[in-house]
């Protein structure tokens, strides 16, 4: 098992959600977060005084699949956020040691 | 008495009531969430202090039986002779108890627009300490000298509709001094002090614009001809004013924002104050225009000259109650009060001369009396919080309570 933590442009989110449900993903969980990259802040103006805002918000997605999945998860999250332009995101992919799903205890892929 | 006046000053102290919260409300979305509570509590609490301190002694310091010029004597201290039927002098056409409620919210309005000065960073003790005195010191003189019988001021043939020397001048110019007294925020120019709420804060000026009706065509005291001008002539300014602080912002930064016409609404709201019931309707649209233009450029006035005027109080209602002042002694108009006095430019110079004097007295009194009241107050109990409770928000540290709970 996987996990997937993408960071993506918030108006991208429902597309790459639908891709996700489309390819068998079942649940994924989702946070409004702020961070920078390349593409670094932006600046806002309030009563004529310029502030640079260093973090620009942005939507993670984290989602738990089996391994086979992850190259089908990766190539459908990357067709559905793209836009070409900076600030794009990114994918980050990480072992899971194991899913234990609370309500009846059952373990491993069953689980997720 | 009138019964139709009556009713029009007792629902015109209602909508100046109004313009207290939201001015909570305008100056509460601007700070950072942390403070928010603090902030409009600054101003929502006036709202009971002043008030009590108006019945008790504010009212008869500022109206009752001159004493050469200067101040209202204690005759009617506890209201005291303050009735159901119509004084001699003021509103004679209503209840004295109603003239005196309508004035109750000036006084209550105007020592809550200095709050924006030092907002983000004053102890509540002190900053209760300070509207009380500030009230008895400085409002009280002040509103006798312009609008009370025998007051020099009227007597010198200032004219002053509805407070642009009471309010806010005097309000602006104790904002400067506040602002320089309690010194700049932690992180001042390194932190970016966005406003947490903009929609918060444009709420607060739909609020003031609407309760600033009551404030300048209720200043007429009747339901006449006079009063129908002073709304128009409010409405007309701020509503220019709007406009031409976003056209400003659009030359010099290149978008209109939402938090500029709030801004500008306020401004020309600010500068008719004290001509709204001297100048034509089309005279207004001028006065406003400029005010949003003047204003625009008074907010820049303190990155240039390195004070921390939080919330703007000395670029708006400092710079707009001057320039309305001023602009009251260009614009005036016998033709539309035959009871005031004609400007510059209907044939009387000498007008903009004693505008200026005015202008040039409140500044002084408001200025330096504020200065003595907060140095003390800043020696016996300190006007600050402490550093760490300053970074925590005051929120939490004035009062126990947060504004958000996500």
């Amino acid at each position: 098992m996987k996990k997937i933590e993408a960071i993506i442009k918030a108006f991208k989110l429902d597309d790459v959600k639908e891709g996700l449900s489309s390819i068998g993903v079942k649940g994924l969980t989702v946070s409004e977060v702020k961070g920078f990259g390349r593409q670094r802040g932006h600046k806002e103006i309030y009563r004529g005084a310029e502030y640079q805002v260093a973090f620009v918000p942005k939507i993670k997605i984290e989602v738990v699949i089996d391994t086979k999945l992850v190259p089908e998860a990766v190539r459908v999250i990357r067709e559905k956020a793209l836009t070409g332009q900076i600030g794009d995101g990114k994918i980050f992919i990480m072992p899971v040691e194991e899913v234990i799903r609370i309500r009846t205890g059952e373990k491993g892929e069953d689980a997720i | 008495m009138n019964s139709g006046d009556t009713v029009f000053i007792i629902m015109s102290a209602a909508l100046v009531m109004l313009m207290t919260p939201g001015l909570a409300l305008f100056y509460g979305g601007m700070v950072r969430n942390k403070n928010v509570l603090a902030t409009i509590m600054q101003s929502f609490i006036i709202l009971g202090v002043i008030s009590i301190e108006w019945v008790l002694w504010g009212y008869s310091m500022s109206f009752g039986p001159d004493y050469g010029g200067i101040i209202g004597g204690l005759d009617w201290m506890f209201l005291k002779g303050v009735g159901m039927e119509p004084s001699a002098d003021y509103g004679t056409t209503v209840p004295h108890l109603a003239f005196m409620i309508f004035q109750c919210m000036f006084a209550v309005i105007t020592p809550a627009l200095i709050t924006g000065a030092f907002a983000e960073r004053m102890k509540f003790s002190a900053f209760l300490i300070f509207i009380l005195l500030w009230a008895t010191i400085v409002y009280n003189p002040l509103c006798h000298w312009v609008w009370g019988i025998g007051g020099w001021m009227g007597k010198m043939g200032a004219l002053d509709f509805a407070g642009g020397t009471v309010v806010h001048i005097s309000s602006g110019v104790s904002a400067l001094a506040a602002a320089i007294i309690i010194g700049k925020r932690k992180g001042f120019g390194s932190t970016a002090y966005i406003p947490h709420n903009v929609p918060m804060t444009i709420t607060g000026a739909a609020l003031l614009w609407f309760g600033w009706f009551g404030f300048n065509a209720g200043s007429a005291l009747a339901a006449n001809g006079l009063a129908a001008n002073a709304f128009v002539v409010t409405h007309v300014a701020s509503a220019a004013a709007a406009i031409t602080w976003i056209l400003m912002e659009g030359v010099h930064r290149g978008k209109p924002t939402t938090l500029g016409a709030a801004s500008g609404a306020v401004a020309g709201l600010v500068a008719i104050t004290p001509a709204s019931g001297f100048v034509s309707p089309m005279s207004a649209i001028i006065i406003g225009g400029l005010a949003g233009m003047i204003c625009y450029g008074g907010i820049m006035l303190k990155s240039r000259l390195g004070y921390d005027d939080s919330l703007d109080v000395v670029g708006i209602h400092g710079v707009g109650g001057t320039w309305g002042a001023l602009a009251t002694g260009l614009f005036a108009s016998k033709a539309i009060n035959p009871d005031g006095l004609n400007g510059l430019f209907f044939g009387n110079p000498g007008q903009l001369l004693t505008q200026f004097v005015s202008v040039a007295v409140t500044m002084l009194f408001a200025f330096s009396m504020t200065y003595v009241i907060l140095k003390g107050i800043d020696m016996v109990i300190g006007l600050r919080v402490s550093e760490e409770d300053e970074e925590r928000g005051l929120d939490i540290t004035m009062h126990n309570e947060t504004g958000y709970n996500l």
